[in-house]
């Protein structure tokens, strides 16, 4: 397949993006990465391709865009086989929806936006609501490697590329993920040694920088 | 509790409706348990220790949590009838989208038009009205959002149709008038014993709604 029949429209901080770009590097699929500038002005093709919320990612599938990104991974894994990313009994696949639902419940995506949002002196029950979510993960992943069992799968792929944030939010909130949530950083630490995941993960002091610059946007620092 | 199918559930909950809609589009035969959320009961907390929340699906002692991943389970086991998702990658993706949007934007918007009065609700009912219509230009032509037949989308959507009489009251509009081609697509659902069994009363829904406005201090 030719890299001209997937694109996928991107930023390279988002970890909605990521999930994608995982899931495609996973089942060895080529691509082209499209980076969209969210701040000086999203393209036609973005508007044109998700015209419900104008938000990355977008994939595009010989021209047919896809949107959301634990949907667009469930496609991605739906259409090209091998690999599986999610389990093949219909309980476990259950069970896996409802972590990466709650993954991507506002919940988590709040808890993080509560710590880095935050003006002045970050709340301590902003840190605890993160932690506990945190030791929620931990509590799912029990003793096994990954969130599947032995392989790495659905839910890890929802869940890693949110960790490339933590740096951003220990720095802000004044904590450690690996001394609050040991097990949770040894589960980073081994998805992070994944090609897959290597390859597109940017550098969290990147990220952090990001974070600084559009806090300072925002009036917030 | 073993084998068998059970479901912990709140007669009014949209959420719980999309279930028992679709065990009884599979003629799945299932213990309903209802549910007192003011004062939640040791089994609905274990079987549900993350969230707390109804519906709860157990199968074969099993929990299955959120409403849309049991309706995906209830597919996958039970597929030999009355398929809900389509058969084909990129329609099965556009029907997930679809009930994503729903769960996103539908309890939220339908919840601040009865939560709300004076400015903020002429807010609110605008945001709810364009989220029916944005699911309107969905639907287009077609007689359910699965197309020819009824599915995924039509199942998370259509428990929200025993509210909206609740939601008019409390808003002082018609739904109807706004957004006819929806209310058809609703009535036409209706017929479908599936949903007529698993809906409940509209006029009992806004009696609760009433009992929930007094305990929140709305008036």
């Amino acid at each position: 397949m030719s890299k001209a029949g997937l694109v996928l429209l991107d930023c390279w901080v988002s970890p909605f993006c990521m999930r994608v770009k995982i899931a495609l590097n996973e089942k060895g699929l080529q691509y082209e990465a499209r980076p969209e500038d969210l701040f000086g002005g999203k393209s036609d093709l973005l508007l044109n391709s998700n015209p419900i919320y104008k938000k990355v990612p977008v994939f595009l599938h010989d021209g047919k865009p896809l949107c959301e990104s634990s949907i667009i991974v469930a496609y991605i894994d739906e259409t090209w086989s091998s690999p599986p990313l999610l389990p093949s009994c219909s309980y476990a696949r259950a069970q896996a929806r409802f972590w990466a639902d709650y993954i991507d419940k506002k919940v988590v995506f709040d808890a993080c936006g509560n710590i880095w949002r935050s003006k002045g002196e970050v709340p301590v029950e902003a840190k605890t609501e993160f932690i506990e979510i945190l030791k929620q993960l931990e509590g799912a992943l029990g003793d096994k490697e990954y969130f599947n069992g032995d392989t790495f799968g659905f839910v890890d792929i929802v869940a890693i590329p949110l960790t490339c944030w933590f740096f951003a939010l220990e720095k802000i909130g004044g904590f450690s993920v690996a001394a609050e949530c040991p097990k949770f950083s040894s589960w980073m630490k081994r998805c992070l040694q994944r090609e897959s995941v290597a390859k597109v993960m940017p550098d969290p002091e990147k990220v952090y920088e990001f974070v600084l610059m559009f806090r300072k946007m925002q009036g917030i620092d | 509790m073993e084998g068998g199918v059970v479901l912990l559930d709140f007669w009014p909950s949209m959420f719980g409706m999309r279930v028992r809609i679709a065990l009884a589009e599979k003629e799945i035969k299932y213990e309903y348990i209802e549910q007192d959320l003011r004062n939640k009961s040791d089994l609905l907390l274990q079987m549900n220790p993350v969230h707390k929340k109804i519906p709860v699906l157990v199968h074969n002692g099993k929990p299955i949590c959120e409403s849309l991943v049991q309706v995906q389970y209830i597919d996958e086991v039970w597929k030999n009838q009355a398929p809900l998702l389509p058969a084909d990658p990129y329609k099965r993706a556009t029907a997930r989208f679809w009930a994503d949007f729903v769960d996103k934007k539908m309890y939220d918007s339908g919840s601040r038009v009865w939560k709300t009065k004076g400015e903020e609700q002429e807010a609110a009912k605008k945001e709810f009205i364009g989220n029916l219509k944005l699911l309107e230009g969905e639907l287009g032509d077609n007689l359910y959002f699965g197309g020819d037949g009824f599915g995924y989308v039509d199942v998370a959507l259509v428990p929200f149709y025993c509210w909206f009489y609740a939601y008019e009251q409390c808003g002082n509009f018609s739904i109807e008038a706004e957004c006819p081609k929806l209310i058809a697509w609703a009535k036409r659902c209706m017929q479908k014993e599936s949903v007529a069994k698993s809906l409940a009363d509209p006029e009992k829904v806004y009696g609760f709604l009433l009992q929930l406005k007094k305990a929140y201090g709305i008036e």
